[in-house]
């Protein structure tokens, strides 16, 4: 892990520890649940997939002050897959940037916490998301911006592996490779799953809306570097390496399984946006907190 | 009559980008691979560093420049306005204009007369897409000197802002230096027998037509209506309040554009005889220029014939 204080002021507390990190991440799916439930509706198999990286990102990663979201030299970051919003306003909630009791307001009108992320709404939301395959291109606009203006700061965009599908994020790959954007970094959350799949075509099965992800970004001219992106331990080595710039823009695909941390959720179609009953969140919830880690690997992680 | 002075509002358009960039750093310019046609190129010669070339790709073109807007750079996309407009019409709505960002839309080429290209480049339906979006002001200058104040103020406008800009010269009508106020209408002709409402370079046309009625010993009022969205409602209802009888003329589909507007504001402020002239519900083609306005009706001679028509109308 890199080294506590990354900040010369001080801002990003003392980096916590991997163990730390899953603490943090099973309490941000526990956020995801009881949000989920109260508003009565919401995505689920997205915001859980992604929360091992958020808590990275924004715990040990992000260089960020919750008391000023518009520090203009933080790190950026982006949520592309928008409809994982609830699991980036419960990571903002345990990073201080809206009351954690705000939560329960995810979704109701009048709302800071939109259905999905609203720059003008939340502090600490860089983009305004939800339409899919959009995030990436704001994002080469803040590495571009940061060069210009000869500045330190990394631009994270989140994707999910099903708005790979989308025609844009491959122009936005292109012009980043083009302008060698090496303060961007775009973490793919390969869950596998989008919302209803495409029929099985033989070898191209049921799961995987984008075939080749790695061969894909590596032939648009990207650096790509692969985790389990529930291993804490994992995730924080490769996003470490995704730091440390080689002239291009860096991809991070990270196998995951959508629904993570809640049996009857992994890997489930239904789950993608679904109510949660009562008895549905006790039982998650018990599920979550029976948890020490998530490191297993997920299944069918080949790479 | 004497023969007025032609100027391009692309050559205009390019000079006043280098003249803005030079005195405002946090000016960027994005081009969708046509700088020599929109004449964007005359500010990549000036300001190289700060000339972003985005490739044929309208969609991350518009994404780019909202990440840049939020750095605070004041980015223009520039590329025609049949591809500012709908190639990226979600990507506009959604990270330009939902966060009411600061992003300049220069929309060149709009109009039918793009240039012997036809239906794809010409954009008959930019001006009702683009006012149906929340957040965006829709300005259409109606020539060269006018375009540059347009974008003078459109650069100090803290928001989102489509500009609509033509091809080819089209005559002088203002002097050098004009004020442009966003949300202004200008009268240009006084007169109480009808009230000719018009926007863009096709101004030009409808006060040739106020001349050929004006020769038949009628007296037409002639309003500008630079700024679309927001509307100079007052100056329309005025104009309705002097002449009883509204002729609405634009380079435009008749649906949704200068004419929706006007109609929305008359039926609902002061119902007045409105007759809405414009490009009726067709696409285009491609030809000259001259056979392009006299198929769609868009000459002088046409717009005149229009007024008439309104005229024998009988008054409500």
């Amino acid at each position: 892990m890199r080294p506590a204080g990354r900040d010369a002021e001080g801002r990003v507390p003392a980096t916590p520890s991997i163990e730390e990190l899953r603490t943090i991440a099973r309490e941000i799916r526990r956020l995801v649940l009881t949000s989920v439930h109260h508003a009565g509706a919401g995505h689920l198999g997205g915001p859980l997939s992604a929360a091992d990286m958020l808590a990275a990102l924004y715990f040990h990663f992000l260089r960020l002050d919750p008391a000023r979201p518009d520090w203009p030299d933080r790190d950026h970051f982006i949520l592309s897959k928008g409809h994982s919003a609830i699991g980036l306003y419960a990571t903002l909630a345990l990073r201080g940037y809206v009351p954690v009791d705000e939560l329960r307001t995810f979704d109701a009108i009048g709302s800071r916490l939109q259905g999905h992320p609203d720059m003008t709404a939340t502090p600490g939301v860089d983009m305004s998301t939800g339409s899919l395959g959009q995030g990436l291109s704001p994002g080469v606009g803040m590495a571009i911006g940061a060069k210009l203006k000869g500045a330190s700061f990394r631009t994270w965009v989140m994707l999910g592996d099903g708005e790979m599908q989308e025609g844009q994020v491959w122009e936005a790959l292109e012009v980043a490779a083009r302008y060698r954007l090496d303060n961007l970094i775009a973490v793919i959350d390969h869950n596998r799953l989008p919302q209803y799949t495409w029929p099985d075509f033989g070898q191209r099965g049921r799961e995987f809306p984008v075939q080749n992800l790695a061969g894909k970004c590596a032939a648009f001219g990207w650096r790509v570097l692969a985790c389990d992106g529930h291993d804490m331990d994992a995730i924080v080595r490769t996003f470490d390496g995704a730091t440390r710039p080689d002239g291009r823009p860096t991809a991070v695909i990270a196998h995951t399984v959508k629904g993570k941390g809640v049996s009857f959720m992994e890997g489930a179609f239904a789950w993608h946006a679904k109510p949660l009953d009562d008895e549905a969140l006790t039982r998650a919830l018990e599920e979550i907190d029976a948890q020490t880690g998530l490191s297993a690997p997920p299944a069918g992680a080949s790479r | 009559m004497t023969v007025p002075t032609m100027i391009a509002q692309r050559e205009v358009f390019g000079r006043t980008l280098v003249e803005l960039a030079d005195a405002d750093p946090r000016l960027l310019v994005l081009d969708g691979d046509l700088a020599n046609s929109t004449k964007a190129d005359i500010f990549a010669e000036a300001h190289p560093d700060r000339f972003l070339a985005m490739g044929i790709a309208e969609q991350n073109m518009a994404g780019v420049a909202a990440g840049l807007a939020t750095l605070g750079f004041v980015p223009w996309i520039s590329t025609f306005a049949a591809f500012a407009v709908k190639r990226d019409l979600d990507q506009v709505r959604v990270v330009i204009a939902q966060p009411s960002l600061n992003v300049k839309i220069a929309g060149a080429y709009s109009g039918l007369l793009t240039g012997f290209t036809g239906k794809t480049h010409q954009s008959v339906e930019d001006i009702a897409v683009m006012r149906a979006m929340p957040n965006m002001v829709v300005l259409a200058p109606a020539d060269g000197p006018e375009t540059h104040a347009a974008m003078v103020a459109a650069h100090a406008h803290g928001g989102p802002v489509y500009l609509r800009l033509a091809r080819d010269p089209s005559p002088r009508i203002f002097d050098d230096g004009l004020a442009f106020v966003i949300g202004r209408g200008i009268v240009l002709r006084e007169g109480r027998d009808i009230a000719i409402i018009s926007t863009g370079v096709h101004t030009a046309r409808a006060a040739e037509a106020c001349d050929l009625l004006a020769a038949d010993g009628l007296r037409p009022y002639h309003l500008h209506l630079p700024t679309i969205k927001p509307l100079d409602e007052d100056a329309v209802v005025r104009a309705a309040e002097r002449t009883g009888a509204v002729l609405v003329t634009e380079e435009h589909t008749v649906i949704g554009g200068l004419g929706g507007a006007v109609a929305e504001a008359l039926g609902q402020r002061r119902p007045t005889l409105l007759r809405l002239h414009g490009i009726r519900d067709v696409f285009g083609e491609s030809g000259p220029n001259d056979a392009i306005l006299a198929k769609y009706g868009l000459t002088p001679r046409h717009i005149a014939e229009e007024a008439r028509l309104l005229l024998g109308q009988p008054r409500p």
